[in-house]
């Protein structure tokens, strides 16, 4: 079987574009991908067409998911209400998966700012909003949003008011979290959709509020 | 064996996280052991991932909980508000009660 | 003493907000560790235990998913689903097809 890794030149792909190679070798680890993928196959363990898949799928998932569920919590309080209380089985009214985590929803109000870390390892709402950023999973974050979260908010160009509370969590097991900002003045009689389209990923983690209109 | 081992704190019950360094797999931070907390919920009971590392059942699961602690008990320099928190999920077998220390 | 993936309150520079997009082998790792899972060939807790197990430069030699297809590796010969010997050779076999 040839190997493949030039392929992903031809995708016309809607979301983020492959990135090439550097050059055209494969590194120790690209190989050790290739090896292993090749050998899975051989034995039967998964397909070509599944890890394809799987793939496309993943590649499907953005931060757009999550912020209907935003939108969504913004203009129906019994919803919100239904989200802060079981994640899960609120996410699944929007046609969104449960997920394979129990989903924690926490909320910004007036009083408090949510902010969300893992600090063992990368632990994310991946179903909800597709991949983690390098910087969510870089040493910087991982060791300072516990232990210095206003100065790591204000890199991130977030100013909260006097007298705000912040809270931090620190996904170490099971629970993977989703907060809901605020919604920003100037939106009163906005739909959902366009709602939606203001809430931005950095904001469901908890780095910064959505900005206004 | 039980499949379950049975919850030992409710909700608004003082801890205190153990102060112990095993080698292995394990998901309780290093910055948070020995500090004091309060339970913010029971999250639902799991396998071990400690166990479950080493390609092991994880059986019985282990209740799970949040626990919300003040930042200035966490950390001797942190700068923010005396109201300022931090919760992080620790599993059962890590929490002693605190009761009145 | 303190493992060097635990990371919370150790001294470290400002965030960078970087990101990058993804290259194929990338998700191809991602999709293998999600379809091993499922399948019950692997566990994340299998995978995060390799790679805290790949040493204290692991962070500073290795990019998070060059991390995962060598802790990948190792729980899959751990678990016996994959030989050294096999995957050896197919590792030869692979960089032939580069240069051959």
């Amino acid at each position: 079987m040839a190997h493949d890794h030039h392929d992903h030149h031809g995708h016309g792909h809607p979301h983020a574009p492959h990135r090439p190679d550097l050059d055209d070798t494969l590194t120790y680890w690209q190989a050790l991908e290739v090896a292993v993928r090749e050998l899975l196959i051989e034995h039967g363990h998964v397909s070509a067409d599944e890890v394809r898949r799987q793939v496309e799928d993943m590649d499907n998932r953005t931060p757009a998911q999550g912020a209907r569920v935003v939108a969504r919590a913004w203009v129906d309080a019994a919803f919100k209400a239904r989200l802060l209380a079981d994640g899960n089985a609120a996410v699944t009214e929007l046609g969104l998966e449960r997920g394979p985590y129990k989903l924690v929803v926490v909320e910004n109000d007036a009083r408090q700012h949510n902010m969300v870390v893992c600090t063992l390892c990368s632990c994310y709402p991946r179903w909800l909003l597709g991949l983690p950023p390098d910087w969510y999973k870089s040493r910087a974050y991982r060791s300072r949003a516990v232990h210095e979260p206003r100065a790591v908010l204000a890199e991130f160009g977030t100013e909260l008011a006097p007298g705000t509370v912040v809270r931090v969590h620190d996904s170490t097991a099971d629970m993977r979290y989703l907060v809901l900002p605020r919604r920003p003045p100037g939106t009163d009689g906005w739909s959902e959709e366009r709602l939606a389209g203001l809430v931005t990923r950095d904001a469901m983690v908890g780095v910064c509020e959505v900005t206004p209109p | 064996m039980a499949d379950e081992i049975a919850c030992a704190f409710a909700p608004g019950a003082p801890v205190r996280v153990r102060a112990a360094a095993p080698p292995g797999h394990v998901r309780t931070p290093w910055y948070i052991r020995g500090k004091r907390g309060v339970i913010e919920r029971l999250c639902g009971s799991f396998r071990n991932p400690e166990e479950l590392a080493y390609t092991r059942s994880g059986l019985p699961k282990v209740p799970l909980y949040r626990v919300r602690f003040d930042q200035h008990e966490v950390w001797p320099d942190y700068a923010g508000p005396a109201d300022d928190t931090l919760d992080v999920e620790i599993y059962q077998h890590w929490l002693d009660p605190a009761g009145g220390d | 003493m303190r493992s060097h993936h635990d990371m919370g309150g150790l001294m470290a520079g400002p965030v960078v907000a970087d990101e990058h997009d993804y290259a194929l082998w990338e998700k191809r790792v991602d999709a293998l560790l999600v379809l091993l899972s499922n399948k019950g060939l692997i566990t994340v807790d299998e995978l995060r235990r390799n790679i805290e197990g790949l040493g204290a430069d692991a962070y500073e030699r290795m990019s998070y998913y060059e991390r995962w297809i060598a802790a990948i590796a190792q729980s899959l010969l751990q678990r016996g689903v994959l030989t050294v010997d096999e995957l050896g050779r197919r590792l030869q076999a692979v960089s032939a097809r580069e240069h051959g």
